[in-house]
């Protein structure tokens, strides 16, 4: 039996539906992300998980418990805030102890347990700071110290690495999730981000008009997209569609390719290179086709030398790429 | 016309400035002056020398020291009452109305500032009237009968009057609170009265505390509604008022106290922040 077991639930705001009947079970243990673009309604469900909205229909069960209506306080399920939401008036350690004094936990053992999560998020020394005296990242870690230290049977992430940079997000994408497998505790993580979802998650659901359109491991929603709006959504769609499928496949109907499946060669579908991006470890390529469409290609910068791949804007090249790397979206 | 910004900051301020020292510091210092100068007490007029008597008068006099903590009863009582109130008018305006209402009920708390001062006391004045004054006629069916001109009278007329001073400010205390602030208190297990007293009211506090300085520092000045409904009960402002054709330096060293005792309220009010919230 699934922790968490989601049944058509729906809410709207006025005229907007924000969610339109989603199903979803998520397993103990378990790190699942909801990806979609904002208003896609992945917060609103995790919002209705967390009870600050409340669904207009549908249900919502907790370890076999009906808690669709349950205010916040009576849920066994923990929050981690996108703007953290730390109290400004208590220190670090007071902030970390307040969920164990609100339930009356005694003072010893709050104190124990707040040091310990301290130091699971490598702030240990930090404890009489202020939240206003803390880094962003730091204040994360309280923030994330606050929801853990109350061993909730979910913990609930809203875009919590959104307002970091990029150094520090990876960083802590990976810290989340080294986390995440030592507590054990099953993990809602809300982003818009495709890489942070496909680097942490152990299962997606990408979000699209207040639905679920695809639920899957990262490999398969980045390999086998269901329908064009996920394949566009988690990295580049690449659709050939019409008639320069047919064209170009011989096959009816929409598919995509990923850009690093696709190679530059002599032989191939005929093209002519209009912009080139510099990537680093790789180059980035916008063909565009003889057939009428564009395909961006994605080349590792390993063998030729790449100082001078600004020259081949404008270029007439021919692309290929295997049969299997061809994938039908709808 | 190259000039640096501090030279013009400095121009920009320089009017308001010139104000603050003449008009507001220089009249202080003017108090100060006064109190410590002589009187001809045959026909009033001020000699202009160096005396301690006004000062050794007020505070060696017994009844001027009853009327300091009878000013000082009513003062904190007033913003007793205003806290009271305001708080859950606040939070009301604040949290739980919705945003589109919001600027209608800042309108309604600001309309009674739009009425004049006196209008206001003289209509509390009929209201009080004993025997035949509509507190009277609402309490008499329940067997009490209405408290008439006096301190209780002065403390529920300063409240109404001072009330919107303490309400604006709460306000926009709890309006600044994050909603994610409050939703994580309920996330961590706080029922909505834990949330208020834990989270709500620490944060505001600054602000309430600001709120207070207005109820606190205008009660304690106050002399026309003491005198229209306050009976025989006096206050600071009284004193000084019938003295200060008479002695003028004694008017100006009794006039000092609420003075004083608002610096001392300022000082010990400063460390919770709530000088940056006025």
């Amino acid at each position: 039996m699934a922790l968490i077991e989601i049944r058509n639930l729906a809410k709207a705001f006025g005229t907007v539906k924000a969610v339109d009947g989603v199903d979803l079970d998520i397993n103990s243990g378990e790190f699942i992300t909801l990806l979609g673009p904002s208003g896609s309604g992945k917060t609103t469900v995790l919002r209705m998980i967390a009870g600050f909205e409340d669904p207009d229909s549908g249900t919502i069960k907790l370890s076999g418990q009906d808690i669709t209506h349950l205010p916040p306080y009576d849920r066994d399920v923990n929050t981690v805030f996108q703007d953290y939401a730390l109290f400004p008036h208590m220190d670090v350690l007071a902030n970390i102890e307040y969920g164990m004094r609100v339930k009356k936990v005694p003072k010893e053992e709050r104190r124990e347990k707040a040091l310990k999560a301290l130091e699971q998020v490598r702030l240990s020394g930090y404890e009489n700071r202020k939240p206003s005296q803390l880094s962003g990242g730091q204040r994360q870690r309280v923030a994330l110290a606050r929801a853990l230290v109350n061993r909730p049977s979910v913990l609930l992430l809203d875009e919590p690495l959104g307002a970091l940079d990029l150094k520090l997000r990876q960083q802590m994408q990976i810290e989340l999730k080294e986390l995440q497998r030592e507590v054990g505790i099953t993990f809602i993580f809300v982003t818009h981000d495709q890489e942070e979802a496909l680097t942490m998650s152990d299962r997606i659901a990408v979000f699209d008009k207040g639905r679920i359109q695809q639920l899957d491991k990262p490999a398969a929603i980045y390999e086998k997209p269901r329908n064009e709006f996920v394949a566009g959504f988690v990295g580049v769609s690449n659709l050939i569609s019409g008639a320069a499928a047919e064209k170009l496949l011989g096959k009816k109907g929409t598919f995509t390719v990923r850009p690093e499946k696709i190679r530059i060669e002599g032989k191939g579908a005929a093209g002519v290179i209009r912009e080139v991006e510099y990537l680093g470890p790789a180059t980035r390529f916008l063909v565009e086709l003889d057939a009428g469409v564009r395909l961006v290609v994605l080349q590792q910068n390993s063998e030729q030398s790449a100082v001078d791949v600004e020259s081949l804007r404008g270029r007439k090249i021919a692309l290929s790429w295997d049969k299997e790397s061809e994938y039908q979206v709808s | 016309m190259q000039r640096s910004p501090k030279a013009r900051a400095a121009s920009l301020i320089s009017l308001p400035l010139a104000w603050l020292l003449i008009i507001y510091i220089g009249s202080l210092f003017a108090l100060f002056i006064t109190s410590i100068w002589k009187i001809d007490t045959f026909t009033s007029k001020v000699i202009r020398e160096f005396t301690l008597q006004n000062f050794i008068d007020v505070f060696s006099d017994r009844a001027y020291f009853n009327v300091t903590i009878r000013t000082l009863v009513v003062a904190i009582s007033v913003t007793l009452i205003c806290v009271l109130i305001a708080i859950p008018m606040a939070f009301f305006m604040a949290r739980i109305a919705k945003p589109k209402s919001r600027p209608v009920l800042i309108a309604l708390v600001l309309t009674p500032l739009w009425a004049s001062y006196l209008v206001k006391i003289y209509a509390w004045r009929t209201m009080f009237y004993p025997e035949t004054g509509f507190l009277n006629w609402l309490i008499s069916p329940l067997g009490g009968s209405s408290p008439g001109f006096g301190m209780i009278a002065v403390i529920i007329g300063l409240s109404y009057l001072w009330l919107p001073y303490m309400v604006l400010p709460i306000y926009a205390g709890m309006e600044k609170l994050p909603n994610s602030v409050l939703d994580a208190s309920a996330d961590l297990g706080a029922k909505p009265g834990r949330t208020f007293f834990g989270v709500v009211l620490p944060i505001t506090w600054p602000a309430i505390i600001a709120g207070s300085i207005f109820t606190f520092s205008l009660s304690m000045g106050d002399y026309i509604t003491v005198q229209i409904l306050g009976g025989t009960f006096q206050m600071l402002g009284n004193v000084v008022y019938q003295n200060f054709s008479l002695n003028l330096p004694f008017a100006a060293a009794v006039a000092l106290i609420p003075v004083i005792i608002m610096i001392i309220y300022l000082g010990s009010v400063r460390k919770t922040g709530a000088l940056d919230n006025l």
